[in-house]
Formats: C-alpha cells, structure tokens, sequence
C-alpha cells in the first residue's frame, strides 16, 4: 500500500558499515546498502516479490537496537548506524544459515541445482563445513512429488523462503501453492496435499524460476535428448523458440539482453541435432490461422448475426494461460482460439509435412522442442496433442536445460560462431519473433490482419505498433480503427477493434472477470501467463527479474527491427506450405494438425 | 472459581458500582487530554507481559491520521500457566468492555474487537449475554462504538499482536514484519490500539480512582497491582492479585510448599529464578516481568522434563515461518536430548546457548525471541540436571 500522494520524497540520512548515504523515505536498509554496493546476503527476498522477511539471512546490527533486524524487512531511518558484518551479525547469520542447512537435505552433488543453488552459495560463502548443528532431515517425513510431467517439488530441499507462494499467489494468482502445518511441521503444500498434477497449478514455473534451492525444479529430459541424438536410426528434430534466443546467453555466462540466434543455432548442430528449425515459423502459422479464426468470427458476429460465436477471441499460445483458464473459467473455453500453439503446430508439422518432404518415416523422427517454459512439457503431454498419429512434440526443455547441454558439451559458447537456421520451417519473420514478448501476438497478428482486411500496411512509424504493446504489471487496452476496407470485408468498415493485452495469470483473472461481469467488451485478448510475456517464463535463466526481463525485451524488439520480412503472411516457408500441403487457412488439413480443443477442470 | 482466594488487593474484582457503566458514562464525559493524562501520570503498563506504557501506545494511535481505527481486546490467552483473562472475562467483563470504549474514545475507534481464545468458547454464551447489555447501553448514550468477539482457533502465536490481525482478517496467523507497528497498521492496516484484558480493566480503575491512589501501588517501574495466575507445586493454586514490584523470596514464602526449587516467571517464555536467586528477584518490569504466570517447583522435579517440555511447546506452536525459530527450537530440543543421552559432550550446550542468544536477536517475532529466555535461564541455573 503505497501512498502515490506523496508531494515531495523525503531523503533519509543514515550510516551503513561506516558510509554516510542519503537515500528516499521508504527505502530498505537493504537497498540503501546495495546503494552503496555493499551486498548483504538474502534468500527469501525476491525483487519481483512483496517483502516476506522470514529467512532471516540478512539480518543486520542497528546500534542502540538490542535485536538485529532484517535489512529486507526495515525501512532506513534517519539517523540509523548499521553495521552489515559486525561480529554479533557474523554469528547470526551462520547461526541461520546453518539451521537451514540442518533441516535441508543437503545432498547436493545429486541435485539438479547443484551449482546455481542460492542455500549452497551461502553456505560455501561462510563456510559451514563444521556442522555446528544436529541433523534434522532424518525426524522429517519429507515428500517428493515426481508425478507431473513438468514440475518436480522436493520438500526435502524446501527452505520454507515462501518465494513459491508469493509468486503461486501475487504474480499469478493461482495460489496452487500455500502454506500447510506449523512449527516444526510447517511446510509448503498444495490443496488438501494433492500432487501438483492434480490441482490448479498452472506448470507456469514461476515458482521454479524463484526457487533458491532444489525444492522446485523443472523435470528435465536431458538425457532422453541426448540417448535420441546419439541413436542412429533416429532423426533428431530441434525447434527454438523466439524468447530463448535472447535469454539463453544468460544461462552461459553473458549479460542478461544478448542476442545470440546465430551461436544457440551452431550450438544445437553441434550437440548433434539433425536439423535445428524455429518455433518462430509455427509462429508466423499461428498468425495465418488465428488472424482467419478472428476473421471468420468477426464476419459470424458482424454480418451473419450469429448468437452462437464466441467473441471475444482470446489467444492460446500460452500453454499456462490454458490449463488456467480450463481452470478458473472454464465456460469461456469457447472463446480460446483453437489454433494450437506454435510449439504443437510445429510438432504436428514435423511428423508429417516435413516428413513427407524429407523422405522421413515418422517413426523414426524424434522432435525436441527448445522452450522458456515449463508448462509447455505439460502441453507436449497432453493426449490430443498427437494428431500426426505419433507424440507431436517428443521432448520439451527448458532455456536452461539447453545451457546445461552446452556446458554438458564442453562448447565455448561465447567464442561459438553463428550459423542460421535449416531450410524448411526454418524461416522466420519479425512479427514471430515478437511472440516472445507480451503484447507480440497481438502486434503480429494486427500487422497481418490489418493488411488482409484493407490491402495497406498498418500506419504505425515501422510497422511498431507500440499502443498494444504491453507493459509489465498491468492490463493494455487498445482500440484500432478499421477504416477504407476491401470490397470483401465491407462488415468491417468503420469498426473498432478493441484489443486487450495481459501478461502474469494474476492480470488475466482480472480481464476475464471483466469479460465475466459484462465490464469490457473486446474482440480480442492476447494473455501470456508469465510476467512480460514468454521472455519471463518459467524455464528461463535464473535469476529472472525486472531489469533483467527489461533487457530481454529490449532485445525482442531489436531483433524484430533486424528481421528482413516483418510480417507473418510474408514468411516465404508459409506460403509454400498453404501452397503444397495445407491447402488455406483454416483448411480441412490446418483443422486436422493445428487445431485443438480444451478441457474443462475444476477448481479443486 | 468460586473459591479463588483474593490477597492484598482488590482493584480488578472488586464490586461493580450499582449503577451499570457509571465510570464509562462518567470517563465519556472528560476530554481526551484528560484521559490521557491521568493515564501518563499513572505509570500504566501492558499487563500481557511486554509492558509498553499504556498511554504512549494510546497516543500514538490517537494521533496516526486517519478515520477508521480499531481496539482489540488480546484475549487469547494461551501462555502455559496463566489462567488470568479468563477469570475476569467471566467475573468482570463490564470492566473490559468500559477501558475499551475508553480507549475507542481516545484515538477515535468506532468499533471494538474481543479476540477471544478457541479454547475459551465456553465463555461465550455469558459474555455474549453482557455484550449485548453493553451494545444496548452504548446506544443509549449514542456512543458510536460497539464491540464484538471474534474467537481464535487454538494456536499459541495468534497471540502476538500482528499474529492476531492476520487470523483476524482470515488469515494465516502469521507474525508481521515490525515496523509498521500497530499504533499505525494493525487490523485491516489500520491505526489500531492492542491491549491485554487486564490492561483495559485497570484503565477503568484508573479512571474511577484516579491515577494518584493507583500510584499508591507497586513501585515506580511497576505501578499498579498484577493479577497473578499461580499453579505448579503449591498448596494454593489459583488467581491472586497482588502489588507488583513484590521480592520472590515473599512471594515463594507464602505460596511455596517449603520445598520450591525454582519458580518459572511468566510462563514459558518467561524465566525460571533457581532459589538462590529468590531473594533478589523483584517481580515486576524492574526485574522480572510477567504476564501472570507464576510456576513453581519443588526438589521432586526434573528441570530437564520442564525445559524439555516447553521447548516441545514452542516447536509446535511456531508458526514456522522464519528460520531462527522454527528450526532453533527443534535444535534446542533435539540438542538438549543428545547431551542428556551423552550423544554430544556437556560442552554442545554452550553452543546451544549462542544459538538461543542467536534466535533472540533475531526471530522475527516475540515467541521465537523469548525461547532464549527460559531456555538460558534454566540451563544456566541447573546444568549439572541437563548433563546426568
């Protein structure tokens, strides 16, 4: 609750480890410190999270203060002398860190975080090798929940920060994580304890991407990559999406807004991958096929007067955003756009088109799926996900199980030089790109759209249409006029296609509660489950913050600038597949392979 | 209770006046100033143990702008040992509810809350019953400010004040991050006033005595009287009222069976005075304070199994949210156990005692900060019991 009235920010004085600062009222003792680069160590604390103050690790000494109170938690006074490293905090916080080591199953050569684990840094950095404490893992009956095909929660790693909680519940509204027990029972559980596959958890991975130790990680299918890749009689098929290429720098060591297409493509023909193609093909394809959904509905709404057709139409790219909605509003699964996702088009098309092309058996073709998200392993998995006849998508990972791979590789992945994508869904135009953002469908699909309807380019300064563009934490709403259409279209002209755009589950549960009580009135909705968009998502680098999600963007756009054809229905690959093999958009066989349909879920 | 034996003072029970809520109607009357100032110059301090002059908390509230703002009556009385707040919630709870309306008076409340302990349903009935007459009387005198009770849920740490607002509100009962402090955001993150039941009945006995004849008692850190809840081995268990600032030895001399060891004060956070140390122990904020919880012991008990018990209490009854203390207490308990099984040398209990300092300095809240308190006081005071 923060009072926005404020005429003027007070500067508040104060002395930290010696230094005198001045910082604005409000401030924490920890930022004020990182002000002046003295770092005090954190766990709970997360910059994307309300304060929760309960690790307790950054604790600090405030003179004429009997407790040490913590940094995260404790506004800066004026006048306050603090003290970061004073021999009682010392102590204390090896205190702390050791009493989460005593009830952590530190058995940390055989976990997944081994390495980029927060707890394991702390405990390197104070060097806890004496075990001052009794081990508490063995009074514990600890459980593992290895039931989802997407996330894996080990209570036995659980330091009980409730980062899981505060992003389950402030970030995406889903609460499917929540605080269970007290004392020494208290632990983080789900409704009733049920496994993860069996409650309204999303498979966003948020929670994953904040989790400082092992406790939530993505299951990863590493070594089913790598047993593909090495058998011969397989052809081994990789897509990457558009926001791993701008964020799979990170996970390699590179600062965070790093293009790297060109390394990530050298780096995935090296791992041994028969052809590396791009989701952002699919992408364009999703454009083609939505844009005509929209189309034909807007003509049904408009023209024909029919009752039955569900406006508005929201986008289904986002496989969170799905099993959310299949959720939490299941009576508007009809207005979900039955394209498939770009990675389940591109999938389809695998086993079959590009079979066919190939001179392939289907069989022998395994697909894998470069992803910076977690819920699409779920996605992958789902049983109607397997209209080729055979799993669409074989495996999915995450932007940082790839990294692990090119580590695993031993490739120098900064000196890699840079290569481009294999012929055949393997080109790409600016408008897919953007689909790693939020608000990049909607701009990608009004670029087409817009052009279809009128015959004109859209009329934004190069083709940036920065009204739909959406920003971080809140709702976008946007209206465009479409003004002088084609003969063709004539039902459209003078309509105002009003546009919503939302990002972060906790924003899209307000729009369509919007949509629910009869508020807004849009024809169409772009939502991306994951704060900014998929450049966000759950199976990204860690850390994932706003400044660092801010330089992704940045780097989404720039990319999108640099792309020679900017626009979906200009992908040459797109229009020869509609000419070889789907026929036209929203066709007999586009029906077949791209479409989908949902299902309904409850809440508990 | 009707044989609870009352010494040496009589404020908190004594007699109703005949006619129902003269002192309220009259207090009403007074400016606020006034109030206040008979409150200051009394010297009145929390009776829940913590002892924050009464008058500063009603006075920073009163002057945290705002319109809407609450008084809490804490009765969620679950310290081990005292039984105090339940007695005068089913002897005196017209007292209760007049140092409430008092204070809703003082720092502009327009509504009144009694958080009642889960375990104290059975008082409902009567005290919804007095409620009632209370409500009805407010409305008489168009006094804006009526009270109702909200019952807990059984949990020890929802009687930390933040702890309380949270299970309030719907929440898990879950400490706070402090500041803010109540005096700016409590229920509802609202300026809100937080007492115990005993603090407000002494408001109203201040107001009818006036602060000079409260003054007469107890001494100049602690004024007033206490409302003792006294039980362990004694002959003469139960609720005694008595000046505060008394030496332990008088105390232990009148209520001991002749052969106490040592006598817990303020229940399990509260501290254990080995009988060495009776003499020159005063009870009261001078020396050491406590909610009510008066404990004692004599030779035939194991102070171990006393420690042991109450750090059993606290491990279950932390909320579990922050390191110190929910993985502190297991440690301390588990490491108390191990040096009494030989499993780790006498030595490990220094080390205990660092961590229990460690927990105190830095438990996000009042219940994981004062485990260190009975913990120190009684290994210190009885080590050779904790090792053989």
């Amino acid at each position: 609750m923060k009072n926005t009235k404020k005429e003027t920010v007070k500067k508040i004085n104060l002395t930290i480890d010696g230094i005198e600062v001045g910082v604005d009222e409000g401030t924490t003792i920890l930022d004020a410190a990182r002000q002046l680069n003295i770092h005090i160590p954190t766990l709970c604390y997360h910059e994307d999270l309300c304060v929760a103050g309960n690790c307790r690790v950054c604790i600090v000494e405030q003179e004429k203060v009997k407790s040490l109170p913590a940094s995260c938690a404790t506004p800066a006074a004026e006048g306050m002398v603090i003290h970061t490293n004073s021999m009682k905090v010392r102590l204390a916080r090896k205190h702390i860190v050791e009493l989460l080591l005593s009830e952590h199953n530190a058995d940390c050569t055989k976990c997944y975080k081994n390495g980029i684990c927060e707890l394991q840094g702390l405990a390197s950095q104070m060097l806890t090798g004496d075990h001052m404490f009794l081990d508490l893992v063995p009074d514990h009956k600890y459980t593992i929940d290895m039931f989802n095909t997407a996330i894996i929660k080990d209570d036995s790693r659980c330091i009980r920060c409730q980062r899981c909680v505060r992003t389950c519940e402030e970030l995406q509204g889903v609460s499917a994580l929540g605080v269970a027990y007290r004392g020494n029972h208290m632990k983080i559980s789900t409704f009733f304890e049920h496994p993860l596959f069996e409650v309204v958890c999303t498979n966003c991975g948020q929670c994953v991407n904040r989790c400082p130790t092992g406790a939530l990680i993505e299951r990863n299918y590493i070594d089913q990559v790598w047993d593909a890749i090495y058998d011969p009689t397989k052809h081994v098929v990789v897509q990457t999406a558009p926001a791993v290429r701008i964020a799979l720098g990170e996970a390699l060591g590179m600062p965070p807004g790093k293009i790297v297409t060109g390394k990530m493509v050298t780096a995935l023909k090296r791992l041994g991958f028969s052809a590396v193609l791009d989701t952002d093909f699919t992408a364009d394809l999703t454009i083609i096929e939505e844009g005509n959904e929209l189309l034909t509905r807007l003509k049904k709404a408009l023209l024909d007067k029919d009752p039955t057709v569900s406006l508005p139409m929201a986008t289904s790219c986002s496989p969170g955003w799905i099993k959310f909605i299949e959720h939490t509003f299941p009576e508007f699964l009809g207005n979900l756009s039955t394209c498939k996702s770009p990675q389940q088009m591109f999938g389809a098309l695998v086993k079959t088109y590009y079979c066919q092309k190939r001179k392939l058996d289907p069989k022998n073709v395994v697909s894998v799926s470069i992803m910076p998200c977690t819920a699409k392993k779920f996605e992958a998995n789902r049983p109607e996900m397997r209209s080729s006849g055979y799993k669409d998508v074989d495996f999915v990972l995450t932007t940082r199980e790839l990294g692990i791979m090119i580590k695993q590789a031993g490739l120098d992945f900064e000196a890699l030089p840079e290569d481009k994508f294999d012929s055949l869904m393997g080109s790409s135009t600016g408008a897919a790109v953007i689909f790693g953002t939020t608000g990049g469908v909607m701009e990608a699909a009004i670029r087409t759209v817009y052009e279809v309807v009128t015959g004109r380019e859209i009329p934004f300064e190069g083709l940036n249409i920065t009204p739909v563009r959406g920003t971080e934490g809140e709702v976008r709403e946007a209206s465009l006029k479409i003004e002088k259409v084609k003969p063709e279209w004539s039902f459209l002209e003078g309509v105002e296609l009003k546009c919503v755009v939302a990002n972060g589950l906790a924003h899209a549960k307000k729009v369509m509660q919007d949509v629910k009580d009869g508020k807004a009135n849009y024809h169409f909705i772009e939502i991306m489950a994951c704060p900014g968009g998929c450049l966000g998502g759950g199976g990204q680098p860690i850390p994932t913050n706003k400044e660092i999600r801010t330089k992704r963007k940045e780097a989404i756009y720039e990319e999108d600038m640099g792309m020679p054809i900017r626009k979906s229905h200009e992908n040459p690959e797109v229009q020869l597949i509609y000419k070889e093999f789907l026929g036209h958009p929203l066709g007999h066989k586009s029906h077949e392979l791209l479409h989908t349909h949902y299902t309904p879920r409850k809440r508990y | 209770m009707s044989d609870t034996k009352l010494k040496r003072v009589d404020l908190i029970f004594g007699e109703y006046s005949n006619v129902k809520y003269k002192v309220l109607a009259d207090t009403l009357k007074r400016t606020n100033d006034e109030i206040l100032e008979d409150l200051m110059e009394s010297g009145l301090r929390g009776r829940g143990g913590a002892g924050f002059p009464t008058a500063m908390k009603w006075k920073f509230t009163a002057q945290t702008p705002g319109e809407e703002k609450y008084v809490v009556c804490n009765a969620d009385e679950g310290e081990p040992g005292t039984f105090k707040d339940r007695e005068i919630l089913s002897r005196v709870p017209r007292k209760v509810f007049s140092g409430m309306a008092i204070c809703g008076k003082v720092i502009g409340a327009k509504q009144g809350f009694i958080y009642l302990r889960g375990e104290y349903k059975f008082l409902l009935p009567e005290l919804n019953k007095e409620l009632e007459g209370y409500n009805e009387f407010a409305k008489s005198i168009s006094l804006d400010f009526p009270i109702s009770i909200i019952l807990g849920s059984g949990a020890y740490i929802c009687g930390e004040e933040s702890a309380l607002f949270e299970s309030m509100e719907g929440n898990r009962g879950e400490p706070r991050n402090k500041p803010p402090y109540p005096t700016t955001s409590g229920y509802l993150s609202k300026p809100t006033v937080i007492n115990n039941v005993e603090t407000f009945v002494n408001v109203l006995m201040i107001m009818r005595l006036g602060p000079i004849q409260f003054k007469l008692l107890g001494t100049t850190d602690s004024r007033g009287s206490k409302v003792f809840s006294v039980s362990g081995d004694t002959p003469i268990p139960g609720i005694y009222e008595l000046e505060l600032g008394m030496p332990l030895d008088r105390f232990v001399d009148e209520f001991g069976d002749g052969d106490t060891k040592a006598v817990q004060v303020g229940g399990a956070s509260g501290f254990c005075v080995p009988r060495k140390k009776f003499k020159d122990t005063v009870i009261g904020f001078e020396g050491v304070p406590t909610g009510g919880s008066m404990m004692l012991f004599n030779s035939s008990r194991s102070m171990f199994n006393v420690l042991h018990n109450y750090l059993e209490f606290f491990e279950e009854e932390s909320c579990g949210q922050c390191t110190p203390c929910r993985v502190g207490c297991q440690q301390l308990r588990k490491g108390i156990e191990a040096v009494k099984k030989s499993e780790k040398k006498s030595l490990y209990l220094d080390q205990l005692l660092k961590l229990s300092e460690s927990m105190k300095l830095t438990a996000k809240c009042g219940l994981g900060q004062s485990v260190a308190n009975s913990f120190s006081s009684i290994v210190n005071n009885f080590k050779e019991e904790m090792i053989y």
